[in-house]
């Protein structure tokens, strides 16, 4: 029979070691899956993970699409380690785009340069509005909070779609779902001259330095983590346990509706029926990869960007399905788990002890 | 025929990290009543759950009636004749007595259930009432459930973990001359303790374990208190230095009508209390678990909101609305009961634990930022001073003894320069050394000035370290007394006071 025991200690560098084991893991796993698809292993391993590497243009539609991921991931991660599970990013991310893109909606001929900073300004808040709810439902009726920050997600979406079939809908658009493009003066500007890396990937970049700081340096920062592992100290402490769910809530719905925002306004440059891949979930998977640390999450967006990437990429040079990016990130998060698991526990054979008889 | 009842030979355990039991040997014969003595950390729990079959024995035997078992789970240590009542209850408290004996039993008729659990009881001289909620019992009575349970499955061995560490005096009395009585019946009891006095009053014969090792067995009659606690420490005991100065007439802390709803289900109200704590002055509130001790400790520490009525004054400030932190800015420090997870978070290093609740009072967080040089400093002087046994002050706070933790902890609320400090059960499964050293710097922050209010269960305690005593039962304080004037029966009656007469309402 086999039983799980705990280990006495649990190293540090276990708890680095177990992502770069699940990667290698995926790999191997990704390579048994498309042999059994009948594609040859090594090309399409090298298209989902090395392929997006070897360009420029590849490499900048990774930052690209690991700026949401970050934001969020960094986000949720302040949330986690308090043990405040906010899995509504999605819909916050809706949240803040909504709003955000209101002005550009609205003044959609306007050159005043004020008019990015509102919108940045409006997406966060966008963001805190959505994760207020369930901090205020958690903080007032203990209603738990993943159950309701889940169900708005499907709220926000189906004000997005509402609103861009109707009310903001292009009324020069031939009647197809999607805004009015927004205006040049309503686009983060674009960094380098020919790729898609914006100010916002930029932005992304540095919110995890800052919630570095935050969490090494400041009282709030220390807060979070005792209120997370220790819910008795922090009360001791006096840590309150209102004030924490509001913070870490809005400091994640926050960061996720700048990340909406910021989507809607440089790559998509409009509001459509869709305009996540996701992000607010993947997100989620980013955040535990990269160890609820704020560097760990900048690198871990950086590769979960990378499959989504490489998906793209082997979807049309290779015919793989799209599925199998979110294939990918499951088994990443999987192997992740069970690593951890073997981090803190082992497994022993019980034998039946025989004492003489 | 059969001498020994139980053997075990050279059993060993180790845990990950530590060996628990080293090539212990124990004999128990029937009808003897046997002493397991050991200081906390010893392996006394260790080396009864392998003999009631929780855990299992990496090496060594265990005979019964001299034959060679194997005791796989408990079920099997009941199946040979091995009964325990575990430190801990493990009783539903929103079911009735009876339930909780059913629930234990094979399935059977209720009625026929009824009429053994009260001819059992009443054998045995242990009051229960069938039909009461246990949350409304007090510890005595149920441990009495636990014991009758026991004893319905007809044992030939009794082990019983720290029973008294829950009782009154009263009912430590009722507790032994039953225990007396089932050993009278050729029944075998194990009886683990650290207290001396007791496995002297009651034991035939004692096994001393120290640090996982069988190191002594003695017939503890023919031996004193003190020369069992040198087996069991390994050294001699050195008593508390004590202190000077009288009380001043300041006053550190003042509490007026007191009454707190309890948050927790089955939880103590808190009902009129009042108290007051002059300078150099230490009170202590004796008490059984339970009895609005945690209440009380949360609501002067300011971790439960403002209380339904009354007021807690801080020196001369009323405080009773006032957050912890602004509390603690008063002068005012707290060590709760609980040391892993709320005085300290376990995975956290112990300069991160020292911030904890220091933060402000020592200006250690200034707009927010926290300055970690200045609060490794503090850390090094707790160390340095109390004696912590650590590897260093970025050891996390798991890592350290309970001793050393709660040195550390008591430490970290000393060198805040308290004027007053609030400890609940201070030397709480502490070994004695350590114990020794908290007490005296309690002492010594008290003679130079400060006040000090003592929650304990431990009477010795209590009554060493108190200038005034007071009990509190269910969630009422008596009137404190000065601690040369109460004997410990008076405080024991007290302790048992309103659990009785509310046993009385309800017989009536």
């Amino acid at each position: 029979m086999l039983r799980l025991e705990a280990r006495a200690t649990s190293s540090a560098s276990a708890a680095w070691l177990s992502p770069v084991l699940a990667l290698t893991l995926t790999g191997i796993t990704g390579a048994v899956i498309f042999l059994a698809m009948g594609k040859a292993p090594g090309v399409a391993l090298y298209l989902y993970f090395i392929e997006p590497l070897t360009s420029w243009s590849g490499l900048s539609e990774v930052m690209v699409k690991a700026g949401p991921l970050i934001l969020i991931g960094t986000g949720l991660s302040l949330g986690f380690r308090a043990g405040v599970w906010n899995i509504g990013a999605e819909g916050q991310f809706i949240a803040g785009a909504l709003l955000g893109s209101a002005p550009a909606i609205y003044f959609y001929q306007s050159t005043n340069p004020m008019i990015l900073p509102l919108m940045v300004m409006l997406g966060v808040l966008g963001g805190m509005a959505w994760a207020a709810i369930p901090a205020l439902l958690k903080t007032r009726f203990n209603a738990n909070e993943i159950l309701v920050s889940l169900m708005l997600v499907y709220v926000a979406e189906l004000l997005l779609i509402h609103l861009v079939q109707g009310a903001w809908r292009n009324p020069q658009g031939w009647g197809f779902p999607g805004t009015r493009m927004f205006p040049d003066a309503a686009l983060l500007p674009m960094i380098v001259a020919g790729y898609r890396v914006h100010l916002g990937t930029l932005i992304a970049l540095t919110v995890p330095f800052i919630a570095w700081f935050v969490l090494q340096k400041t009282s709030f920062g220390f807060h979070v983590r005792v209120f997370g592992s220790a819910p008795l100290a922090a009360r001791h402490a006096g840590i309150g346990q209102q004030r924490m769910i509001w913070s870490t809530l809005l400091i994640g719905g926050g960061l996720a509706g700048l990340a909406g925002v910021m989507e809607a306004a440089s790559t998509i440059g409009q509001l459509m029926p869709k305009i996540s891949p996701g992000y607010g979930f993947t997100a989620i998977i980013v955040a535990f990869l990269g160890r609820l640390h704020p560097i760990g999450v900048l690198l871990a967006g950086i590769t979960i960007a990378v499959t989504y990437i490489g998906g793209e990429g082997a979807q049309i040079s290779a015919g793989l399905p799209k599925a199998v990016t979110g294939l990918f990130q499951g088994i990443i998060l999987f192997y992740l788990l069970a690593f951890d698991l073997l981090t803190r526990y082992r497994i022993t054979r019980v034998h039946s002890q025989a004492s003489a008889s | 025929m059969s001498e020994t009842l139980l053997r075990l030979t050279g059993i060993r355990k180790t845990f990950p990290g530590c060996v628990a039991n080293d090539n212990i040997d124990l004999a128990i014969a029937p009808g003897e009543i046997h002493a397991l003595l050991g200081e906390n950390g010893a392996g006394k729990s260790t080396l009864v759950k392998m003999i009631y079959g929780v855990l299992r024995p990496d090496a060594g035997e265990i005979s019964w009636n001299d034959r060679g078992v194997s005791v796989d789970n408990p079920a099997s240590a009941r199946a040979l004749g091995i009964g325990m009542v575990f430190q801990h209850f493990s009783l539903f408290e929103s079911m009735t007595t009876l339930e909780n004996v059913a629930l234990a039993l094979p399935p059977q008729d209720l009625q026929t259930l009824r009429r053994r659990l009260n001819d059992t009881a009443e054998q045995y001289g242990l009051k229960l009432h069938p039909d009461r909620y246990v949350y409304d019992l007090s510890m005595g009575e149920r441990q009495r459930i636990e014991i009758v349970r026991c004893l319905l499955q007809d044992p030939k061995l009794l082990i019983l973990d720290e029973p008294t560490s829950v009782l009154t005096p009263q009912e430590t009395d009722i507790l032994f001359a039953t225990l007396r009585k089932l050993a009278s019946e050729g029944r075998s009891i194990l009886y683990i303790s650290h207290k001396l006095e007791e496995v002297r009053a009651l034991c035939d014969r004692a096994t001393i374990l120290r640090g996982g090792k069988r190191v002594d067995d003695c017939v503890p009659s023919q031996e004193t208190a003190q020369s069992l606690a040198e087996k069991m420490i390994g050294r001699r005991v050195e008593s508390a230095r004590g202190r000077s100065g009288q009380a001043a007439s300041e006053t550190r802390l003042s509490v007026n009508h007191l009454s707190v709803r309890s948050g927790e289900l089955h939880g103590t109200d808190l009902q009129e209390i009042n108290l007051t704590v002059k300078a150099g002055e230490i009170v202590g509130i004796a008490g059984i678990a339970g009895n609005g001790q945690t209440e009380l400790m949360s609501a002067l520490s300011g971790e439960t909101g403002a209380p339904q009525s009354g007021t807690i004054k801080i020196g001369s400030t009323d405080a009773t609305r006032m957050r912890p932190m602004d509390r603690r800015q008063l002068g005012a420090v707290f060590v709760p009961e609980e040391r892993i997870g709320q005085a300290a978070v376990s995975d956290l290093s112990l300069t991160q634990n020292s911030f904890l609740t220091s933060a402000k009072r020592m200006g250690f967080s200034t707009k927010g930022l926290i300055s970690w040089d200045a609060v490794s400093q503090f850390t090094d002087d707790i160390l340095k001073r109390f004696n912590v046994r650590a590897t260093g002050k970025d050891a996390l706070a798991k890592s350290l003894s309970g001793g050393n933790l709660q040195k550390f902890i008591v430490g970290r609320e000393i060198l805040q320069k308290p004027n007053l400090i609030v400890v609940s059960q201070p030397t709480w499964g502490v070994d004695a050394g350590a114990a020794a050293a908290i007490h005296d710097e309690i002492q010594a922050l008290v003679s130079a000035g400060a006040g000090a209010l003592v929650i304990s269960q431990d009477l010795d305690e209590i009554f060493a370290l108190s200038d005034r005593i007071a009990v509190i039962s269910r969630g009422t304080l008596s009137e404190p007394q000065p601690a040369h004037s109460v004997t410990t029966e008076a405080v024991g009656l007290l302790m048992g006071a309103s659990a009785l007469s509310a046993q009385q309402v309800s017989h009536a």
